[in-house]
């Protein structure tokens, strides 16, 4: 699938149309508890909020229309009923309309980003967005897959781990500033792309008391993955799921002498 | 939870208190329980609005409560970021500038906020309750002029309604407001007032007419009018994020075009701002209520003691049982008010006193037993919970005694002495 973005008119257009990933998860300050049979975390009467990452991500669009970069911003979640609500904030924060891939429950916990990225995929292909932002990961599972596998299967260049995002010189691209490990990394993307969202790319604003009136009244169409043509087969199986071990208590030593003698000790150094 | 654990084991001094604290704050107000759920019983829609004003607490409110107490700050810059996401006039209408919500909605804010600092939603809530009484009683002028600036927060309101000579006898008030061509001349002085000195407009119940409520008009007096000066900042229990001070009216000339409502209708406007004042100030002692229960269970599963959790003695567990119980009845009894002064229902002023007296002495009591739950702890200043306890203590006495709400309850129920 190719689509191909005048680029000469980024400048001059309506401006690039946006689709945002968003997922629902366990909130960040919740302690997580292993369920007693070690099939899972509770989920259950647990608070659940915006993967932090994908709030990022929303308000890296919105901010994209205010500066008139991008004309329409498009939210989109994959997951159970309940992730309506997780809609509803993204709209609250300033997206035009939203897209709900609804999960039956059977199939929720065995949804892996292989899923989800062919499922945008497919809302892709009839949305035809310029530009998509995902959270880089979600914290529930940590997997830093999604973004990646989308752009591989969309056959579009993927800028990850972005901490800015603005038009390029010449503006007929994007320029990407990313984080790596070996610190910050430049790169023009040309568009339509991927780009997935990294802590510091923004600071994600409130919703508003006018805002959350307003966005109950913007279009929220749902889909389900038969639509969309997707096998959701799981394509691995978790055995287990259990606490880290508990941290035993370290040894103090008095001096560099007894440090390295310990070390001996337990044949960590010869 | 493991690193609580194992500092507490460590070091059993002030660095605990500071790991308890930061840990509490973060993850006090998610419950998992059902019962303690801040969102019983409410629909996706005002969940989210909920949602939002527990969010901006934790953000923005309650990692500074401590130090807004300890140093006397009044959080004028918080203030304003609330009323950025609409909590300024929150049952105002949207015309100019309110946000057009029911008083649910705002009992619903009042102790998400409260959660973070009672103070300061106090505060909010009177801000609150002066913005609606202009904009449902002021002229189209009086509105346009006040509201635009109100609803923001770049101005503050406040209510002066008790004098050192009147609380509950408010209908005896002995401010006077003569007749001098187009102004009024104010003498008199008020006392307890919420904000006095930091706030610029002050709502004054003052004697236009003769003796008793009839005689009563409300003159809006904004601040920097000659004549108008504040007494000392006085020195409290608690509420110590916000001046409160006497206000004296020295001939104080006020234009007549600051009276809201014709002569005589003062007592009246104020009153009824009360009702949903009451609501108010109820569903602040709810959220310092809920703090600190869920602060209380959180120690009792870390604190030990014979060898065993504090959660796992059943004296103790009976208490937070009934401390559900007093909290969550009163939410429930305070969202019907706030539901009953939304239907316009002609009994809602008498569900608005019996949730205020409930709720205001249930609170205060569940804070009374969740410091009596945290033992020494609970007495030192580091711990939160001393402080929902000092902060919700006067909700008991203003906005109307809890004895006066007596006396209005037995009225709804009895009947007014002397009607057929």
């Amino acid at each position: 699938y190719i689509h191909i973005i005048n680029k000469a008119d980024m400048a001059a257009s309506k401006g690039l149309k946006i689709l945002v990933g968003c997922k629902r998860v366990i909130d960040y300050a919740v302690k997580v508890r292993v369920k007693p049979d070690r099939s899972g975390v509770v989920t259950e009467g647990v608070k659940h909020s915006m993967n932090p990452f994908d709030e990022i991500a929303v308000e890296e669009a919105v901010r994209m229309k205010e500066k008139k970069l991008a004309g329409e911003a498009v939210a989109i979640s994959v997951g159970p009923p309940q992730s309506q609500e997780t809609l509803r904030t993204a709209l609250a924060m300033g997206i035009d309309r939203a897209i709900h891939v609804e999960i039956p429950l059977a199939q929720l916990e065995k949804l892996q980003p292989i899923h989800v990225s062919k499922l945008l995929a497919k809302v892709c292909e009839s949305e035809k967005p310029d530009l998509v932002i995902l959270g880089k990961q979600a914290i529930d599972d940590d997997c830093n897959q999604t973004g990646q596998m989308l752009a591989a299967l969309l056959d579009w260049p993927q800028a990850t781990f972005a901490s800015k995002i603005e038009p390029s010189q010449d503006s007929k691209q994007l320029r990407v500033t990313r984080e790596v490990d070996g610190g910050l990394e430049t790169i023009d993307v040309s568009v339509p792309a991927v780009v997935t969202s990294d802590l510091r790319l923004n600071e994600p604003r409130y919703a508003t008391l006018p805002n959350i009136m307003k966005a109950k009244k913007k279009p929220l169409a749902k889909m389900s993955p038969d639509q969309l043509g997707v096998d959701l087969q799981p394509r691995q199986e978790v055995i287990s799921v259990e606490d880290p071990p508990v941290r035993k208590a370290g040894a103090k030593v008095e001096s560099v002498e007894d440090l390295v003698g310990k070390l001996r000790e337990k044949g960590l150094v010869k | 939870m493991q690193a609580l654990r194992r500092v507490f084991a460590l070091n059993q001094n002030a660095s605990w208190t500071r790991t308890v604290l930061a840990t509490q704050q973060k993850s006090c107000l998610l419950s998992s329980s059902s019962i303690l759920d801040i969102g019983i019983g409410l629909s996706a829609e005002k969940r989210q609005i909920q949602e939002l004003a527990l969010t901006f607490t934790q953000n923005e409110v309650a990692p500074h409560m401590q130090k807004w107490d300890a140093e006397h700050i009044f959080p004028v810059e918080m203030f304003t970021k609330t009323a950025a996401l609409g909590f300024g006039a929150i049952y105002c209408k949207e015309e100019h500038g309110g946000s057009g919500l029911s008083r649910l909605d705002a009992s619903l804010i009042f102790e998400a906020i409260a959660t973070g600092c009672v103070t300061s939603s106090a505060y909010l809530s009177i801000h609150n309750m002066c913005a609606w009484m202009i904009d449902s009683t002021g002229t189209e002028e009086q509105r346009a002029k006040w509201l635009p600036q109100l609803a923001p927060m770049s101005r503050l309101a406040s209510y002066c309604l008790t004098e050192p000579g009147s609380g509950s006898d408010a209908a005896a008030l002995k401010t006077t407001a003569k007749s001098d061509g187009n102004y009024y001349v104010l003498n008199g002085s008020k006392a307890f007032i919420s904000g006095a000195g930091a706030t610029d407009l002050y709502l004054v119940m003052c004697r236009t007419g003769a003796d008793g409520p009839k005689g009563i008009s409300c003159v809006m007096v904004e601040k920097d009018t000659p004549g108008l000066s504040f007494g000392k900042i006085e020195r409290k229990l608690g509420w110590n994020a916000q001046p409160t001070r006497e206000v004296v009216f020295e001939n104080c000339r006020v234009p007549k075009s600051n009276r809201l409502g014709p002569e005589g209708s003062g007592f009246g406007l104020a009153m009824r701002g009360l009702n949903g004042g009451r609501v108010n100030i109820a569903s602040c002692s709810l959220g310092a209520a809920h703090a600190s229960l869920l602060a209380a269970r959180e120690y009792m599963t870390v604190r030990k003691q014979f060898g065993k959790q504090l959660a796992e003695f059943q004296a103790l567990q009976f208490q937070l049982a009934e401390m559900a119980a007093q909290l969550v009845s009163s939410r429930l009894l305070v969202r019907q008010a706030a539901q009953s002064l939304d239907s316009g229902d002609p009994g809602a002023p008498a569900v608005c006193a019996l949730a205020k007296l409930h709720a205001t002495e249930q609170c205060f009591d569940v804070c009374n037993r969740a410091l009596q739950l945290f033992g020494g702890y609970g007495y030192l200043l580091d711990f939160p919970v001393q402080q929902y306890l000092r902060d919700s203590r006067v909700n008991c006495i203003l906005e109307g005694t809890n004895q006066v709400m007596r006396m209005l309850v037995a009225r709804d129920i009895i009947g007014r002495l002397g009607d057929a």
